[in-house]
């Protein structure tokens, strides 16, 4: 019982925190995703230096630590007399963490479109341009969709690691109220619990769209 | 290069925590994986909520809930302690995830034929099923491996002195331009430890697919 009635009194703490890491995800989301098709494209190009310049851009953000690249834009560009404020840097750092990622989802998704379409496309008389945006692009982001569900919960999960450089999301919120009354335990399974409550149904969501998908198939 | 050796420094630490998590998700992941497959929906659904509740947490949580929230008696984890338990744990779920998905794509023919030549039930497990099942994941317990290697950086929060910890500490000593060195440093670091675990996966891979078809 006890542990319930503290809870009570954490989470309205909390609440606000939970607002912050939902906002990083978002945007992280809103603003990498476009950026992810843009790169998936890209890597695919013709031009060698656009080509890796992309393949540069998505293994660096697929390979390092996303505590590395925050730690990059927070402490590391501000060296060169770039500096943003630390939810700024957040962003950033996300946003290219889900462009990396989302990027070799839908690359593998527009890959997956048979060649069958391609060359019906081609036998209609179809341009380059609508062959792309209207038979290739549906069906590959439409294969890509569990995928990119699974990358949006990893950053949800990832800005937990904003916590590293004090921005006031959950995690740093239970941290704050934690050293004021030493209830680390409560306090840092309330916050597991309120980051579990978001991204368990989540989960479910997107196992039931693979399922379904993989139905069609 | 004093950027690159300070990072160094934690490289041994970084590779302890990887592996050490990563022996205990290979070995804890097997009895999970068991009860994720099992035909009893008790243990099934206990086996699904455990996983769904670990992964549903970021690791960053699950190492402070040990680092600060556990104290038994005069008993506290130290951080390294702290990592290898968080990290393992974690490791855990995401494996028998892994395994499951395995132990489900083997064909039901396999499973069907050791019942029809008399197998008894744990020989068509673990003599049928397991080594086919190992040879469907084996990329992706890699995959999780290099994925495991870059969330070893997260026990930085934790002041564990691996490999971000180190460059953090030396970043603060160089508030010059020098101080952005070790940041690009381990996250190259990172993707290079990340190539030989790559390369050896799909080694392995063709090594047994060959075994399986030829």
């Amino acid at each position: 019982m006890t542990w319930l009635t503290e809870w009570a009194a954490y989470l309205p703490q909390m609440m606000s925190g939970l607002g912050v890491s939902l906002l990083i995800a978002g945007v992280s989301i809103v603003a990498g995703y476009p950026l992810g098709l843009v790169l998936s494209v890209m890597v695919s190009a013709r031009n060698l230096a656009l080509r890796t310049l992309a393949l540069a851009v998505v293994e660096i953000g697929r390979g390092a630590p996303a505590l590395v690249i925050l730690y990059l834009f927070y402490y590391g560009l501000p060296k060169f007399g770039i500096a943003f404020e630390s939810i700024t840097a957040a962003c950033l750092a996300l946003i290219w963490n889900s462009a990396a990622y989302s990027s070799e989802i839908m690359r593998a998704g527009i890959q997956s479109v048979g060649r069958g379409q391609l060359e019906a496309s081609s036998a209609l008389g179809l341009a380059q341009r609508h062959t792309f945006w209207r038979v290739i692009m549906p069906q590959g982001m439409r294969s890509a969709i569990p995928g990119l569900m699974g990358v949006a919960i990893q950053m949800f999960q990832g800005t937990s690691l904003a916590y590293a450089i004090a921005v006031p999301e959950l995690m740093k919120s239970a941290y704050n109220i934690g050293s004021q009354d030493f209830n680390y335990l409560q306090i840092f399974a309330l916050a597991g619990l309120c980051y579990a409550a978001i991204s368990m149904p989540a989960t479910w969501i997107t196992v039931f769209f693979e399922k379904r998908m993989a139905r069609h198939a | 290069m004093d950027a690159l050796s300070a990072v160094l420094q934690g490289l041994p630490m970084t590779i302890v925590l990887t592996l050490s998590a990563f022996a205990i998700g290979i070995l804890g992941a097997v009895p999970l994986a068991v009860g994720l497959s099992s035909s009893n929906i008790l243990i099934r659904l206990t086996s699904r909520l455990f996983v769904d509740l670990v992964r549903g947490v970021p690791i960053i949580v699950w190492l402070f809930l040990l680092k600060f929230g556990i104290q038994i008696g005069t008993f506290k984890f130290n951080p390294v302690a702290a990592a290898i338990v968080g990290l393992g744990v974690v490791s855990i779920a995401y494996l028998a995830e892994i395994y499951r998905g395995g132990l489900q794509a083997v064909p039901r023919g396999q499973g069907e034929a050791a019942h029809a030549l008399g197998l008894t039930r744990g020989t068509t497990f673990y003599g049928v099923m397991v080594p086919q099942a190992f040879r469907i994941v084996s990329p992706s317990i890699a995959t999780y491996l290099t994925g495991l290697l870059k969330d070893s950086s997260i026990a930085s929060t934790i002041i564990v002195a691996e490999m971000v910890f180190q460059s953090q500490s030396f970043a603060r000593q160089h508030p010059t331009v020098e101080g952005i060195l070790p940041y690009i440093l381990v996250g190259i670091l990172y993707i290079a430890l990340s190539l030989p675990v790559a390369y050896l996966s799909r080694r392995l891979d063709s090594h047994m697919r060959k075994a399986v078809y030829a």
